[in-house]
């Protein structure tokens, strides 16, 4: 009963004001504002980063050649490649916890068809690949084991360089000369969009391995691989997998123990780390907008309590000789303090919303807004309300009568 | 038989840097139940003085002030408050009512701080109105009303509560005489009628003619108190 009388009070004593009351809760209105739409972006670019790990599969593990640790003296240049193909056989015969694996191995071509020309990256792999990736055909089938065995002259590839090379040309069947060398469209492959480090996936031609290791990108060594993709069964035997392709690929290459790998084995999550400390520095920039703007906010809040407090000094004096408590008069100053922080509360969370859908709309920051989000820009409003408004509110109740009534 | 109203030696000084003023000078007096006094003197007397101390409102620097028996100058604010909200109804020279408020609000404040239910609050208030001549005003705005309407409302907010005292410091001061008349004709009904004790200061014998006992303060001292026919008529 108190609470909704005290309520009434402060929200006249806001529309007595309103001009005032807007300028001191702009601080709290950017605050909010800010914090909104730096939870969204973050709970949206996690969001992406683990719908994008599931969609590549989180039991995914790389092994790329060059040793973990750097420095040291390690054979040849640090560019040179370790990995062969056989050694992938070798890792999905006998790691018993890996499902698929398939070995890469590319370079930067061009693509001819007609009077058209493309430049792209092309990758040399096995259909494990499609399969890892869980990556789809929108028209024609995958590579099968005899083409990739006898190097044909076959590839698949992704929507925009159809896009670019064909038009409107359906281009299955179709012969394409990369590195001038014809090749038959077998596939296209389904639209998958922007990689967590933002490259454009679609942008790609995809060739069987032994086509670009003798065809297209002649090696040195035989059979040589930039990286191995391999699936384990199951994403919590990770750790295992790790493990056993490490033995392996430490005895196929002799390294003795406590010597520098010439290979290392990276999962994916680590990768994606690096995308999301990109979206954790713009929260972070976002959360300081939002502390400053919240302290600030706080202190205008406290500072118009305080020249309300003194304006109404009178009406103090007057509730007090009527029979007000201290308690009384102290909860109907906080709630006018949290009352003002609140309203700035809600227009910074409509702010907040919008400037998340506007930011959404404008760049490719993923933005995801949670009710959650929202609780705590309320909770964080109130609390500046209740932290900043008690001082006055405290000094307002422990006013003498008399000399509160005597207040000119 | 206890007083009422009962002070023992009641001495009030103010200090203001080197200089300190006796404003009260060991009052001793009794008021007892019902009764309808007035208080006089000079300005600077003490009397408001005074009177803040019977309405609890401030404190005397030595000295005993019983309030039915019970010594209030070792009280906490917290009591304090209390007796001001049920037992005493103190009413200004200035009316001292919440602006941009209506009439009933502001009658109804003690009875908020006594959390008394919104409806009986409302009931009281009305009936308080209708004592001190209001009915029909009770949704004006305090301050679109005349003096003597925001007096007779300030007077219905101190007896709202059902007080066994209403203490007045110069309420008719602000007004004029006719209606400075119906203000002490509206005292003399709740002294009468209600059977409140009423004590109101003032400067005008012509005002204090209404009341049955005058006291006449001088330099902080009682010089003075004695029993008086009052008035019949307005
Ligand atoms: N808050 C105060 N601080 C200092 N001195 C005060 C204070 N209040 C009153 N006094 C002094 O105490 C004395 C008594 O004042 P008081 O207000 O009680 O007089 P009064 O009889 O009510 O006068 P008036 O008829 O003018 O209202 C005066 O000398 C006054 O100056
Ligand atoms: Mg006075």
């Amino acid at each position: 009963m108190f609470i909704s009388t005290s309520l009434r009070i402060a929200l006249n004593a806001l529309k007595a004001n309103k001009m005032r009351s807007l300028l001191t809760m702009l601080g709290i209105i950017i605050g909010v504002a800010a914090v909104v739409i730096m939870v969204a972006i973050g709970s949206g670019a996690s969001a992406k980063i683990t719908a994008q790990i599931e969609s590549v599969g989180s039991n995914l593990l790389i092994v790329v050649p060059g040793a973990t640790t750097a420095g040291g003296v390690r054979m040849g240049s640090g560019t040179v490649s370790t990995l062969t193909l056989a050694d992938a056989e070798a890792i999905v015969q006998n790691c018993p916890s890996v499902a698929r694996v398939a070995p890469v191995w590319g370079g930067v071509a061009q693509a001819v068809y007609g009077n058209q020309n493309w430049s792209t990256g092309v990758t040399g792999t096995t259909s494990s690949m499609f399969a890892i990736r869980d990556w789809t055909l929108t028209a024609g089938r995958f590579f099968t084991v005899q083409e990739t065995k006898a190097a044909a002259k076959v590839a698949l590839l992704g929507q925009t360089v159809v896009n670019n090379l064909f038009g409107a040309t359906d281009p299955i069947g179709e012969i394409v000369r990369i590195k001038k060398m014809p090749m038959q469209v077998i596939g296209v492959l389904a639209v998958k969009g922007q990689s967590p480090r933002g490259d454009d996936q679609d942008d790609a031609i995809y060739v069987p391995i032994t086509t670009a290791q003798k065809r297209l990108f002649g090696t040195h060594l035989p059979g040589l691989v930039r990286v191995i993709m391999v699936q384990a069964k199951d994403m919590n035997v990770m750790a295992k997998t790790e493990k056993e392709i490490t033995d392996l690929l430490d005895q196929r290459h002799r390294i003795v123990k406590g010597a520098d790998r010439d290979f290392s084995v990276r999962n994916l999550s680590e990768i994606l780390a690096a995308a999301q400390a990109a979206y954790k520095t713009m929260s972070l920039l976002l959360g300081s907008i939002a502390l400053v703007s919240l302290i600030v906010g706080g202190i205008g809040i406290m500072n118009i309590m305080l020249v309300s407090v003194t304006e109404r000094t009178r009406e103090i004096g007057i509730r007090m000789a009527v029979g007000a408590q201290e308690s009384d008069i102290l909860t109907q100053f906080l709630i006018e303090s949290l009352v003002l922080s609140l309203v700035g509360g809600v227009i910074g969370v409509i702010l907040g919303l919008t400037g998340a859908e506007i930011m959404a709309a404008m760049s490719d920051w993923p933005v995801l807004i949670s009710w959650q989000a929202l609780l705590l820009a309320f909770a964080f409003s109130a609390m500046v309300g209740i932290f900043f408004g008690f001082y006055p509110a405290r000094k307002a109740a422990h006013l003498n009568p008399i000399d509160a009534l005597r207040y000119e | 038989m206890t007083a009422l109203i009962d002070t023992r030696n009641l001495t009030k000084i103010y200090r203001l840097g080197d200089i300190s003023v006796k404003a009260l000078d060991n009052v001793t007096l009794s008021i007892g139940a019902a009764e309808f006094t007035a208080i006089m003197g000079h300005s600077g007397s003490g009397k408001s003085t005074f009177m803040n101390i019977l309405g609890c409102l401030d404190r005397p620097t030595s000295g005993q002030y019983l309030l039915e028996g019970e010594d209030v100058s070792n009280l906490s604010v917290k009591q304090l408050a209390t007796i001001r909200n049920r037992r005493i109804g103190f009413v200004f020279q200035g009316y001292n009512l919440l602006r941009r408020t209506s009439a009933l609000e502001n009658v109804e404040l003690p009875l908020i701080y006594s959390h008394v239910p919104a409806k009986e609050r409302r009931m009281k208030s009305l009936e308080a109105l209708e004592i001190v001549g209001l009915s029909g005003h009770e949704h004006h705005q305090s301050n679109q009303l005349s003096g003597g309407q925001q007096q007779r409302v300030a007077i219905a907010r101190a007896l709202v509560n059902s007080p066994s005292i209403i203490l007045a410091d110069e309420p008719t001061g602000n007004l004029d005489t006719r209606t400075s008349f119906e203000i002490m004709g509206v005292f003399r009904r709740l002294n009468s009628d209600h059977g409140i004790t009423v004590i109101i200061v003032t400067h005008e014998p012509d005002i204090a003619a209404f009341t049955r006992r005058h006291i006449v303060f001088r330099d902080g001292q009682v010089i003075e108190d004695r029993a008086n026919e009052p008035r019949i008529g307005s």
